[in-house]
């Protein structure tokens, strides 16, 4: 049966809207139950997005990006709660946990309430803070006096509050126990030489085993979206470098994918070579620095060098052409900004010769080592189905056999045109998580390879307007970062200023399932699992 | 061969030619203490110095270079910098325990490290029990570490105590077992006699392969007593931060850091003269001419070469492997090690006793 007509069937009163992409409208009574015919009949069992937006007088909407793994359909749909006061919507964090943060994250900034929810606290944003930043009414003027910056501490409460409706139709607020007076709970970060960050785990102990583990975010929350809805599009490319610092090329090119994308402007044979190249340096960068920080984690030092002296080499290659080493700003609308250094090419064949020997040297070192295999395999096991739920996309998805890659799911960039494995691993545990990503740069060598000689003549950049206006409507893109799906959601109400702009984080999820795979291992595991899952922290907080 | 012994009289001779014994007795106790705080603190600033420039050179970095020529004068300027650092008390701590703990701890050092003979007639503490003493003095300084944890009122260092306690405890069972092996070979306890033993071929040589078994538990396990890598869980720095120490600063820090440090030379000083004899010469037997040569080279130096070559070697170890889990760590020593050792020991009782031994 057509998809449209199932849900039609499904639900009699939903709509669909043509503006962009297009999705459905779902009535926020009958959500929850379409939500779980899609995950039990249809087989939609990978929720890739949750945006919350603003849908002015109706209420505040929550867009759902759900696709089904086994045939890679997607389906859109968007919910709005019953009005501007009464905002409440069920929740699908029972259907697919990956809502669980996202839900959060959507009460912190909106102030929805998902009923039956088992965690409704603020997910980024102090606890105390006053209002909803991202509503449209949220006077941003005032917002020093109704928030100012706070100078006692936040105390982190031990339990949770939960918002459920009796038979009544009464609202009635529960709380639920995080952590008992008599466990002992030990803070990890957020200044921990293992949280890659500034992130805060708060772990119940028993001896060396955890117990619990309860993920407390925002710490280096900047607010990214909220800024972006009041920059032009071209002024929104400088803050997605400062996401996910590993992956500044890549998620610019979601960005500028999804723009063009609402533009209609298809970009030249020319860019598309050099971005995928560039993503591809990204990824090496990345995983460069992943198993350097992994080993340092893991107490083996000298290995740790090993990565950051030949990640060097990757960047030197980035500084050349971009003029910058970290934040590259490289990727424009149509375009990159400026043609790639008469010495690229050179300098990437260079590398991937020095590469590939030295990547022995890597498992010389680290990989056969007893200790470190010790302690990788069979720790910190992350089921396909887990995987799938929470939406742990990327090496972490991999690793548990989930082929989630975008460059073959949805492929762009000239990722159809090159011939390249995709690495999946069965097993799930740590060591899978380190194995994909080793291999995962020599195939990123593989490709950057088939590509270098062949980069096509051409424009560099496509002349655009002064003033970039995007057709109204919902648009997503997504690219496969370095670790993990990179999603970019624009809703566009016409103006040069996205109407909401909403980036999937790529380390969301991966903090999300910390807990479940947590639970019942050692305090070292949590480090050895931490370094694995490879989150990278202003991703999360953004 | 230099005999220290010369010079020890000498200054024994004149005291007691202007004063009565007693006194001179006691004014040479002062003046071994004295000197042996000094040698105590030399070796620690040797030891800093070389782990960092051992570890650059793993590391493929120089390590410290701006400091004085090659970065000598680094160490020292570290040691004034933590002595003018201010010792910071932390609010509901346990205040006399967390004063106390840095000094156990260094005292236990302090107390190992005396036992060690240096040179021929160099000894400060010489007894018939000298192996049991040497092991009873380094594990007071568990005492010291877990007291650190316990007081400092911080969850990383009580754990970080914690895992201290259960590994060296465990440990201590295999350093035990693999010095008794060789005192079985020897049947005697003491380190100058031990050493004395060792002139017609060291104990690695003549005990072949249950002392070869017994050297190599012995360094594993002594890499273990010392809490270095890849048996640092107690201060597993991307754990538990710090772990014991996490709250110490200024020079409580710097005395368990200098401790840290001499223990692994201790250890390394035991292996080499248990093991490869001391201050003993490379003696080959038959080759007179041979061994009258090695006889010139005085003995500190065979003793301290072959214990910075184990000292080498252990860093090697430490610079190389990542860390292990606290549960792989007590299923290395009670499933393997104790097993290994036990059968070892009484390898050598049965190479003894047949005389299959050099």
């Amino acid at each position: 049966m057509d998809l449209a007509e199932k849900i039609k069937t499904l639900v009699p009163g939903a709509e669909y809207v043509e503006s962009g992409d297009g999705l459905w409208k779902i009535p926020s009574e009958k959500l929850h139950d379409f939500a779980k015919a899609l995950k039990d009949e249809l087989h939609f069992d990978f929720l890739r997005s949750l945006t919350g937006t603003d849908c002015g007088e109706e209420g505040f909407g929550v867009v759902y990006h759900v696709e089904a793994t086994d045939s890679g359909r997607q389906i859109v749909f968007k919910s709005v709660t019953p009005g501007r006061e009464k905002c409440e919507l069920p929740t699908v964090s029972d259907i697919w946990k990956a809502a669980e943060m996202n839900e959060r994250e959507v009460y912190d900034y909106f102030g929805v309430e998902f009923l039956n929810h088992p965690d409704m606290r603020r997910l980024y944003l102090r606890d105390d803070w006053e209002g909803y930043p991202l509503r449209k009414d949220y006077d941003m003027d005032k917002t020093r006096e109704i928030n100012p910056i706070r100078m006692n501490n936040e105390v982190a409460s031990d339990d949770s509050p939960s918002y459920e409706l009796d038979e009544r139709g009464n609202f009635i607020r529960k709380r639920h126990v995080i952590f008992d007076n008599d466990e002992y709970v030990i803070n990890i970060g957020p200044q921990h030489p293992a949280t890659h960050g500034v992130l805060r785990f708060r772990v119940s102990l028993e001896g060396e085993i955890i117990k619990k583990l309860d993920v407390h975010c925002g710490y280096i929350h900047r607010g990214i979206e909220k800024m972006c809805e009041s920059l032009t599009y071209p002024q929104t490319l400088a803050l997605t470098d400062r996401l996910d610092y590993l992956g500044a090329q890549q998620n610019r090119h979601a960005l500028c994918m999804c723009i063009e994308k609402g533009l209609g402007v298809e970009v030249s044979d020319r860019v598309k070579y050099i971005r995928t190249i560039m993503d591809e340096l990204q990824r090496i960068d990345s995983h460069l620095l992943f198993f350097s920080c992994l080993c340092m984690d893991m107490g083996a030092l000298t290995a740790f060098f090993y990565g950051f002296r030949d990640r060097e080499k990757v960047l030197d290659i980035f500084e050349e052409t971009c003029g910058g080493r970290l934040i590259m700003n490289y990727n424009t609308i149509g375009g990159v900004q400026a043609d790639i250094h008469p010495n690229f090419v050179r300098r990437v064949k260079d590398f991937i010769k020095y590469m590939r020997p030295t990547l022995r040297e890597y498992h010389e070192v680290f990989t056969g080592n007893v200790i470190a295999q010790t302690r990788l395999k069979g720790v910190g096991v992350l089921k396909r189905e887990d995987a799938i739920s929470f939406g742990t996309t990327g090496g972490t998805g991999r690793a548990s056999g989930w082929a989630c890659d975008v460059r073959k799911r949805h492929p762009y960039g000239v990722y159809d045109k090159v011939d390249f494995k995709e690495i999946v691993f069965g097993e799930g545990d740590c060591f899978a998580r380190y194995m994909v990503r080793m291999k995962e740069i020599e195939e990123s060598l593989n490709i950057i390879e088939q590509l270098i000689d062949n980069i096509p003549e051409g424009e560099y950049q496509l002349k655009m307007k002064p003033v970039i206006r995007i057709p109204e409507g919902t648009y997503y893109s997504a690219v496969e970062g370095s670790r993990g799906e990179f999603g970019v959601f624009i809703e566009s109400k016409g103006d040069k200023y996205p109407y909401r702009l909403k980036f999937r984080s790529t380390g969301l999820p991966l903090v999300s399932c910390m807990d479940t795979i947590c639970r019942g291992a050692k305090i070292a595991d949590l480090i050895a699992i931490g370094g694995t899952l490879d989150y990278v922290v202003p991703d999360i907080d953004r | 061969m230099f005999d220290f012994s010369i010079v020890t009289s000498w200054i024994h001779g004149v005291l007691t030619s202007v004063m009565p014994v007693g006194v001179a007795v006691f004014i040479e106790c002062i003046l071994v203490g004295v000197c042996l705080l000094l040698a105590y603190a030399i070796i620690a600033i040797i030891m800093i110095f070389m782990e960092r420039k051992v570890c650059a050179a793993f590391q493929c970095r120089l390590g410290p270079m701006r400091v004085g020529p090659q970065g000598t004068i680094q160490v020292f300027a570290d040691v004034i910098k933590m002595l003018i650092k201010e010792i910071i008390v932390i609010r509901h701590s346990d205040k006399f325990l967390y004063n106390l703990a840095p000094y156990v701890v260094i005292l236990a050092s302090i107390l190992a490290f005396a036992c060690l003979p240096v040179n021929k007639g160099m000894e400060i503490l010489d007894f018939n029990v000298g192996v049991f003493f040497l092991m009873a003095a380094s594990s007071i300084g568990i005492v010291g570490i877990l007291l650190a944890g316990w007081s400092s009122n911080n969850k990383y260092s009580l754990i970080g105590a914690m895992r201290s306690g259960a590994q060296m405890i465990s440990y201590e069972l295999s350093i035990g077992l693999s010095i008794l092996t060789i005192v079985v070979l020897t049947d005697t306890m003491q380190f100058s006699e031990i050493v004395a033993r060792q002139a017609d071929g060291w104990f690695i040589f003549k005990g072949h392969i249950p002392a070869i078994i017994a050297f190599v538990i012995y360094l594993i396990a002594g890499n273990a007593e010392v809490n270095r890598g890849p048996f640092d869980l107690p201060e597993a720095e991307s754990e538990l931060t710090a772990g014991y120490h996490t709250e110490y600063s200024g020079m409580h820090f710097g005395l368990f850091y200098v401790a840290e440090f001499v223990n692994l030379f201790i250890i390394a000083g035991v292996a080499a003269t248990i093991f490869l004899g001391g201050w003993m010469p490379l003696h080959i037997s038959g080759l007179d001419g041979f061994n009258a040569v090695m006889d010139y080279i005085p003995g500190f130096v065979w003793f301290f070469a072959k214990a910075f070559f184990v000292v080498w070697l252990l860093m090697w170890i430490k610079w190389t492997f990542p860390r292990l889990r606290i549960d792989q760590i007590l299923t290395l020593e009670w499933k393997y090690l104790v097993p290994i050792g036990l059968c070892n020991l009484l390898l050598m009782v049965i190479c003894v006793v047949f005389g299959w031994h050099f």
